[in-house]
């Protein structure tokens, strides 16, 4: 499902960064785990093909990214990889509902307001509804965050550090939601964290080692 | 959601900078607007009333209050001149005259002023009387489209006139035969529709009742017994053959423009008591004068249309700052470069329309109260409630503009780097 191979990226043309190999296997669920400074996100955009190495090459759903223009990548990525980032950001002149909509259009499928509205119920949201994402609660913001990153049922969910800022309970709670809606949607799950909490729950893990050549 | 409604929702979501922003863009466009109006409304009358007419001879004076008095109807006459005088260029037959049109003015009814005349003078602006017909004896009247619409006269009225031009009631010629409506003519869109025209006979006859009223007898020898509803007097003879008269101005139109004509101007400016003025050189001094204020006019609606374009650029630009998380997020989510672009453009684009607007709705509601005012005070009639094609030039001046005050901001949006903006956050 997600095959990375011979990864490598430069960031000042000088040092460059190599990454372990990487392959998932569809509705696996797996744990990315580096200390700061190990180049995490950047291997996080490196997979969701936010990024382009400078070696090596990263396939999803037997799509190999970087043989994708840049327009069919934008497509790609809007369909096939949900994403959800350290912080949540959102289109802030949106409605919670309005936003999940959004994703599913530029996307370049067709507005199912029904699934995001069943969604957002499913999340416990459905009261936040119509309301701005800025006004939502941190926790609120990253449950919607969840439904945008899953709404179009991709193939992969990439989520970067979802639990450092949270205690233990919230933690084991964002952990297990992230798992059973990427079960409900059968996509491969990928969370790139420091947080040793999460070891124990992951059997699948790789270790990113600081790799500066 | 397309992308139209997506920056709707953007621009509303800041509703005062749209505000500021839609506010300023609409005064400047409004201004112009205002000004394109005015100007091609003022023209029009300007060349509707100039009707061929060549030359105007009144009493000495401001020749631009001549013109004004005698052919635009807007300021006071310069005073009158004796028929002796002006006989001969009454007469038929002249040289180089094809047609000399009398005009007796001073007297009013409600404000609108009453013309003593000839037949000519409506020939002159190809006025027709839509109902009823042109007026035969003295105290016969034919009103202007404008002046029987707001005066409410019909044919068969009858009213009485009064000196000058204001409304006073001490000023009514009470003591003069009644003035009866026998036609109304057709809008010909010149100053003709707001006058109420009569015989050069009916003006003389009412004054000289009035002065004979007033103990000055001695002047109106033959008419000192007449009876008004007798018209069967000396009155009714050619013009060129009365004496002891005045009129207030004769409109010329000549065979030919030649050095003769400019010769016999010359002559009467220097040898008599009255004076020759060329409408067509008066208007273009009056405009002259007018286009002072509004060239003025027209540079302060630019300078507020730059800076309209200026505030749209910064608060576009200073949005983007705020926005490039979201942005950023909308590239993730799918979008490509170029509909980031076209989203910014949009909103450029939006707030240059939505001015246009309401800056054209601004100017046409200011022109029509302009407008209403300006028939209170000169009884003409402008009005806002018709297009020029010029503002469908503004239209696309105002969206150019709203394009180029969007588009560096809309060019960073389509460059924004999605993993460096969102690794900052």
């Amino acid at each position: 499902m997600l095959h990375a191979k011979n990864l490598e990226y430069t960031y000042d043309g000088k040092h460059i960064l190599r990454f372990p190999d990487i392959a998932c296997g569809s509705g696996e669920h797996w744990l990315l785990i580096g200390q700061s400074g190990t180049g995490k996100t950047t291997l996080l955009h490196l997979l969701g093909g936010l990024l382009s190495p400078l070696g090596g090459w990263v396939q999803v759903a037997d799509t190999e990214m970087s043989s994708l223009s840049s327009f069919a990548l934008d497509r790609f990525r809007g369909k096939n990889i949900g994403i959800i980032f350290q912080q949540s950001h959102f289109v802030r002149a949106l409605t919670v509902e309005e936003n999940l909509v959004l994703a599913q259009q530029l996307a370049g499928l067709k507005p199912d307001r029904k699934r995001a509205a069943e969604l957002l119920y499913h999340l416990d949201l459905g009261h936040k509804l119509h309301a701005k994402p800025d006004r939502l609660s941190q926790g609120e913001q990253q449950r919607v965050a969840i439904a945008r990153a899953i709404i179009n049922r991709p193939n992969l969910i990439l989520a970067d550090e979802p639990t450092s800022a949270l205690d233990d309970d919230n933690c084991r709670e964002v952990i297990a939601l992230l798992e059973r809606e990427a079960g409900a949607v059968g996509a491969t799950l990928l969370i790139v964290t420091h947080d040793g909490r999460l070891k124990e729950q992951f059997s699948n893990r790789v270790t990113l080692q600081p790799n500066r050549v | 959601m397309n992308l139209l409604q997506l920056s709707w929702k953007n621009l509303t979501d800041k509703p005062l900078s749209m505000l500021l922003n839609i506010v300023l863009f609409a005064l400047g466009v409004g201004l112009i607007s205002l000004l394109l109006l005015l100007n091609t409304q003022l023209q029009e009358k300007f060349d509707k009333n100039l009707a061929g007419i060549d030359l105007v001879i009144g009493a000495k004076g401001s020749p631009l209050q001549l013109i004004l008095s005698s052919m635009y109807h807007i300021d006071a006459p310069t005073g009158n001149i004796s028929i002796d005088e002006a006989k001969a260029f009454l007469r038929p037959g002249h040289p180089f005259i094809e047609q000399a049109v009398p005009l007796s003015l001073g007297d009013s009814y409600k404000g609108y002023r009453i013309v003593g005349t000839n037949l000519q003078f409506p020939a002159m602006y190809e006025a027709v009387p839509a109902e009823g017909r042109l007026w035969e004896k003295p105290f016969e009247v034919s009103v202007g489209a404008t002046a029987a619409a707001v005066l409410n006269l019909k044919i068969g009225d009858a009213f009485q006139s009064s000196h000058g031009f204001v409304m006073d009631d001490n000023l009514v010629h009470d003591d003069a035969e009644a003035f009866k409506v026998v036609g109304i003519f057709q809008p010909t869109g010149a100053a003709i529709d707001q006058l109420i025209l009569t015989a050069t006979e009916s003006i003389w006859a009412v004054h000289d009742g009035h002065s004979h009223e007033e103990g000055e007898g001695a002047e109106d020898h033959d008419h000192s017994d007449h009876d008004h509803g007798d018209h069967d007097h000396s009155e009714t003879k050619p013009l060129h053959e009365q004496t002891d008269r005045s009129i207030t101005s004769i409109l010329l139109r000549f065979k030919a423009r030649n050095m003769q004509t400019l010769n016999m101007q010359r002559s009467i400016n220097e040898n008599t008591n009255m004076q020759a003025a060329t409408p067509a050189i008066e208007i273009v001094r009056l405009r002259g004068l007018m286009g002072l204020g509004a060239d003025a006019l027209r540079v302060l609606a630019l300078v507020i249309i730059g800076v309209s374009g200026l505030s749209i650029f910064i608060s576009l630009f200073s949005s983007l700052k705020e926005r490039r998380y979201e942005l950023a997020l909308m590239r993730v989510m799918g979008a490509s470069p170029f509909k980031l672009t076209a989203l910014i453009l949009l909103e450029g684009l939006l707030l240059a329309l939505i001015g246009y607007a309401v800056g054209i709705l601004l100017s046409h509601i200011g022109m029509e109260i302009l407008a209403r005012a300006m028939q209170d005070a000169y009884r003409y009639t402008f009005t806002g409630l018709t297009f020029l094609k010029e503002e469908a030039v503004l239209l696309l001046g105002a969206l150019g503009i709203g394009m180029a005050a969007a588009l560096i901001p809309a060019i960073q949006a389509g460059r924004t780097d999605i993993s460096t903006t969102l690794a900052e956050g």
